[in-house]
């Protein structure tokens, strides 16, 4: 929704550009969670609810901690929860991420999207929906690589996390990050978001995990929800978090290049119609057969007259 | 209508309403899809009452289309299967294109350019309907990659549709007195020996 006053970089199905004079001298804003410090406590699903205004509805216990099961339109944000045994230490670890927009800088939803201006970037980087220009087609849905957005039934709109672009918008950070009890999300500039990971690695490296890194993936331009990851090598180990994240060529082909062609194809078809009809004049029937078919029409109708009483 | 008591019946009330009913599903799809295809023509959804009522639409419109195709291809499937003569038709279609149809073979209800358009929209619409029902979300859920592909096969066979009907309508229009047989029926005599002969001869017994 458009509560909030932030300079929009980017819009969804429009061809000019946005205006442009003012963006953040600062850089642009990232959320980073420590995947290594998460206790799966929920206390940011929790904050994302009140701040939001959202409340799920209970749904059923699947045998395992995700509550809800999965993202939706109310629950912009889930603890996903894995049991990983690594066979290299012998440990059982629980591996907690949470789940949400990335808000990638190269957002596959906005590309596909067709509605003008629905979905925006803004100039700090986050990625938002504005429902009230939203069709409902699921066109987000089609482009993410992360499999993010939800279209609510009761509406027929699309939602995730906002990054809560409106408390961005005026100086705080996110409700999630305002609440973390053990300082695992932490939220600033995209910049100091990386010098923090930076401590971060070095320090789990410190502590045994030689794979330990920073998910930032380069496929969608980076992100600005980074993780820090135990095993940055294997991104898939946390509840099946993309190892290489990118815009799937379909949609690409789709929304990219197939555009202008078909564009061309018709119009070269339309034009190239007009043009025949002005240059080679219409298939007309011939003077000679008309002439042959009135004779004709003249002696059907004597013929019909002479059989007459 | 026949002006003329000798004009040819070359389609049946029944055939004409059948085409024209695809024909208007086929102009708001056109119009509608491309809305949702190019940013250009996204006020477009403006005729059916804004992006979430076009959006609502343009599928059931779908539907309706799709009846009415197959009801038409069944009617017109046996007239349109290529034999010999259309093969030599379409051999020489660059001598028809340049307006010369002098020597062009003889041709039977439809000519090969009719008949590969009939064929064309056939496998057009076969794809178009299986790939728009994949993306159907307000009631088909499928894994996003197969979402992506129908997509993409949506947008491919919406566009050689449109181009075949831009071919299909200037077709008519190119060649004079020929509407009037979707409109009311009826083509006259000279119109028929001149471009189907195969089919005047059969229909008038006038084998000159």
């Amino acid at each position: 929704m458009s509560l909030q006053s932030l300079d929009i970089k980017r819009l969804s199905a429009t061809t000019t550009p946005a205006p442009q004079a003012r963006s953040p001298q600062s850089g642009e804003v990232a959320k980073l969670i420590d995947v290594s410090k998460c206790i799966g406590c929920k206390a940011c699903q929790t904050a994302c609810m009140e701040w939001n205004d959202l409340r799920q509805e209970p749904g059923v216990n699947l045998g395992v901690y995700d509550n809800p099961n999965d993202l939706t339109e109310n629950a912009w944000t889930v603890m996903r929860f894995t049991e990983y045994e690594n066979e290299a230490s012998g440990n059982l670890e629980w591996l907690i991420r949470k789940d949400g927009c990335m808000h990638c800088e190269d957002p596959g939803c906005l590309k596909a999207c067709p509605s003008p201006g629905a979905i925006v970037q803004y100039t700090n980087g986050i990625v938002d929906f504005h429902e009230e220009k939203c069709i409902g087609c699921g066109y987000c849905v089609t482009g993410c690589p992360f499999n993010v957005p939800r279209i609510s039934q009761k509406d027929n709109k699309a939602y995730k996390c906002t990054l809560c672009s409106d408390r961005v918008a005026v100086g705080q950070e996110p409700a999630c990050v305002k609440t973390c009890p053990t300082g695992a999300i932490v939220f600033g500039t995209k910049k100091a978001m990386k010098d923090h990971a930076e401590e971060r690695i070095a320090d789990l490296k410190e502590r045994g995990f030689d794979k330990a890194g920073l998910y930032d993936p380069a496929g969608v331009g980076g992100t600005h929800v980074m993780y820090v990851l135990h095993h940055a090598d294997k991104p898939s180990l946390y509840a099946s978090l993309p190892d290489e994240p990118k815009i799937s060529p379909l949609v690409s082909l789709w929304k990219g290049v197939s555009k202008p062609l078909a564009m061309a194809a018709l119009g070269a078809a339309a034009l190239g119609s007009l043009f025949h009809y002005i240059t080679k004049g219409p298939n007309d029937v011939s003077k000679e057969l008309e002439d042959e078919m009135d004779r004709q029409d003249r002696e059907a109708e004597a013929a019909s007259k002479e059989s007459q009483p | 209508m026949r002006r003329n008591p000798r004009d040819l019946q070359r389609y049946t009330s029944g055939e004409r309403a059948n085409h024209w009913i695809v024909g208007i599903c086929f102009i708001l799809l056109a119009l509608s899809g491309l809305a949702f295809f190019h940013p250009a023509f996204f006020p477009l959804t403006q005729l059916f009452g804004g992006g979430p009522w076009t959006r609502i639409l343009h599928p059931y419109i779908g539907v309706v289309m799709f009846v009415f195709f197959v009801a038409m291809g069944l009617r017109f499937a046996s007239l349109n299967m290529i034999g010999q003569r259309d093969i030599e038709w379409l051999k020489n279609v660059d001598k028809m294109v340049d307006g010369d149809d002098h020597d062009m073979p003889e041709q039977g209800k439809y000519n090969g350019g009719q008949k590969l358009l009939f064929w064309g929209l056939v496998i057009g619409m076969l794809l178009i309907a299986v790939s728009g029902v994949m993306m159907w979300r307000t009631w088909v859920v499928l894994p996003v990659n197969m979402v992506r592909i129908a997509s993409v096969l949506h947008a491919v066979a919406a566009v050689w549709m449109i181009g075949l009907i831009i071919l299909h309508v200037y077709a008519a229009i190119w060649t004079r007195g020929t509407i009037r047989a979707m409109m009311y029926g009826t083509v006259t005599r000279a119109w028929a020996k001149q471009h189907h002969r195969g089919w005047y001869r059969k229909v008038t017994d006038d084998n000159s």
